[in-house]
């Protein structure tokens, strides 16, 4: 071994203890396998680690941006703000927790609908913040979610979700756990009018939302290593004290038993988005450009 | 301490078991002391009166939970005639949690389904205390929609701490289970009424719970997480389960105030443990009554009704 080689190691060891010296901003490190990442490649990237193909935690209106053709984009029900119903208090008060992340996220709450197109096919399309706590559903969640698939059944277009969410929202308590009921009685509507609804769960997805919106897709498609289930990984491990699984509720486990339709990557959703949508609806297939057929001379009667 | 009342009952306990202690001497005697145990009586039923006009959430919450509450069971024999039990979901198992059939209200027959908790050690283990796993939630469905084909109204009891957390309920789908039910029972065209019998625990009592009208025991619970699960996330420590249901507003009282109840359904002096059968004769009534209301509905209507109450949920 030359003497390069034995300081190598060390060196690359060096690098990855050391993110302290990355600028904040213009460089992110992969969660799962701690690369240091130039950002505006990662964005081009669509926020996928080109390294290990990581699929990282996106804002809804990255998240939209991403998924929704650039032109012909109108946001939903943008003014909805909700309201502290119960003056929830714990070691916070609610209304400052929601102050709080407003401002951190520069979102009113934590889902984001927009009416749009996906390679020229109109849909409506919501996305779930979860950065706005925890992506938890409350009674403004339930109620967007609801306004867009009473969009998508006026405007005869499909529902596509992107859900990330630790579940209903505690602050709004019976409110929240209603949400459930109220979303799932849209989607029923929509499914009886014969509308695709389309489900894409991205990482995480659990309780309340994963036990009514997220499960009920026509299809139901993840994004790949996604943590998705109803009760979290500690609580079950609390519960049935052993071990978890390798791999459980990860979206290859939901895959494998039969809970998901498909595992779709962040670069390919666009295209099988539009491709599901336009077999479901019918739509036209763009036909290739017809070339003149030579009859042949001796074409038997048939 | 004696084990069949909570905490805060015990000065009706130790009453109670001095009454009984008279009692024995007076049997024993001449004396005539009836006049003195009448007056302890009297004393005791004031005691009881005033501890349970001002209980806490907290205190609702554990009497919700009480070991020797009345559970589905109990009710239905009490309540309907001719209850015949079903059991499966067809495709997996038989879940003791919940337990449903068909019996008869006032001689005219309904779908009844309930969660059902067990009352001695190996019981309790046999319904999973009553939290169900997803083919008692497909099972469930199964009745539900059975019940639509042959126009029978849907009687539903919601008493569980919740959907059980464990493997092999992750694996069978437990999220798609409840998920499903919520959108079947948002269009069943027959009459769903759900009563709240004891905790009503999240997404889990949910599932069998989406209905024309909603009833809670008056000391029953209905929240969104139990107290203990939101203090430990918001509180960081379960020792704040107090706060969290004050918080929360769980008990029969508040939700009925903030529109999301319809009926609370009055329970004898005590909590119905103790006189179980006034308690069922209380839902009996009024299962009675809200039936009749519900059956004078065109189908059209009352599934317009129940579509736009479970829009109105927060509608702002």
């Amino acid at each position: 071994m030359s003497w390069l080689d034995k300081l190598l190691p060390s060196m690359s060891r060096s690098v990855k203890t050391e993110p302290s010296s990355v600028p904040e901003g213009l460089w992110k490190k992969c969660v799962k396998c701690d690369a240091v990442l130039y950002r505006p490649e990662l964005e081009k990237n669509l926020d996928v680690c080109p390294k290990c193909e990581h699929h990282m935690r996106i804002g809804a209106r990255a998240r939209l941006g991403y998924m929704l053709d650039e032109d012909g984009r109108e946001e939903i029900a943008a003014d909805l703000e909700p309201k502290d119903i119960l003056k929830f208090r714990d070691t916070k008060k609610y209304k400052d927790r929601l102050a709080q992340a407003q401002k951190q996220t520069g979102e009113k709450d934590a889902l984001l609908v927009m009416k749009g197109f996906v390679q020229g096919q109109p849909v409506v399309m919501v996305a779930f913040e979860f950065a706005f706590m925890g992506g938890s559903m409350g009674t403004i969640v339930g109620e967007k979610f609801t306004r867009a698939a009473e969009l998508a059944l006026e405007e005869k277009c499909p529902l596509i979700c992107f859900s990330a969410s630790g579940g209903a929202r505690m602050q709004e308590a019976l409110f929240s756990l209603m949400q459930m009921a109220k979303t799932s009685a849209a989607l029923e509507k929509l499914k009886q009018n014969g509308l695709p609804y389309i489900s894409v769960l991205t990482d995480p997805v659990y309780g309340g939302v994963s036990a009514s919106l997220a499960m009920l897709g026509d299809l139901n498609i993840a994004e790949p290593n996604a943590l998705i289930g109803f009760a979290g990984p500690r609580v079950i491990e609390q519960t049935v004290r052993e071990k978890l699984p390798e791999g459980f509720q990860r979206s290859e486990f939901l895959l494998e038993h039969g809970a998901i339709d498909m595992i779709v990557k962040r670069s390919d959703m666009r295209e099988t988005l539009a491709r599901m949508c336009g077999a479901m609806l019918h739509y036209q297939q763009p036909q290739p450009v017809e070339e003149e057929i030579q009859q042949p001379l001796d074409f038997p009667a048939a | 301490m004696n084990p069949n009342y909570l905490e805060f009952e015990q000065p009706i306990a130790e009453l109670e078991a001095k009454i009984e202690e008279l009692r024995l001497v007076g049997s024993d005697t001449e004396l005539n002391i009836s006049r003195e145990i009448e007056n302890l009586e009297g004393k005791c039923q004031s005691l009881t009166e005033n501890i349970f006009s001002k209980l806490t959430a907290w205190q609702v919450a554990q009497l919700a939970r009480h070991p020797r509450r009345p559970y589905t069971l109990d009710y239905i024999y009490n309540i309907f005639t001719d209850f015949d039990e079903l059991h499966g979901d067809r495709h997996y198992a038989d879940d003791a949690a919940i337990v449903g059939g068909i019996a008869h209200l006032d001689g005219a027959p309904v779908m009844v389904i309930g969660h059902q908790k067990g009352r001695e050690i190996a019981d309790k283990v046999r319904r999973n205390f009553g939290m169900p796993k997803p083919e008692g939630y497909r099972k469930a469905c199964r009745l539900m929609e059975m019940a639509e084909r042959f126009k029978i109204p849907i009687v539903t009891f919601i008493d569980t701490p919740g959907a059980y957390p464990g493997i092999g309920a992750e694996e069978r789908g437990q999220s798609e289970a409840i998920a499903w039910n919520l959108g079947v029972m948002s269009r069943l065209k027959t009459p769903i009424i759900s009563t709240v019998i004891g905790e009503g625990g999240s997404g889990g009592a949910l599932a069998i719970g989406v209905c024309d009208k909603l009833m809670m025991m008056q000391y029953s619970t209905y929240s969104v997480i139990s107290p203990e699960g939101c203090a430990s996330i918001l509180w960081k420590t379960a020792d704040h389960a107090a706060d969290a249901a004050e918080a929360m507003g769980m008990t029969s009282d508040r939700l009925h105030e903030l529109g999301l109840v319809d009926t609370i359904i009055d329970e004898p002096l005590g909590g119905a443990h103790r006189a179980p059968m006034t308690a069922a004769d209380n839902i009996r009534q009024q299962l009675i009554s809200s039936l009749d209301e519900l059956k004078a509905l065109s189908e059209e209507e009352l599934l317009e009704r129940r579509y736009d109450r479970l829009l109105s949920y927060g509608r702002v």
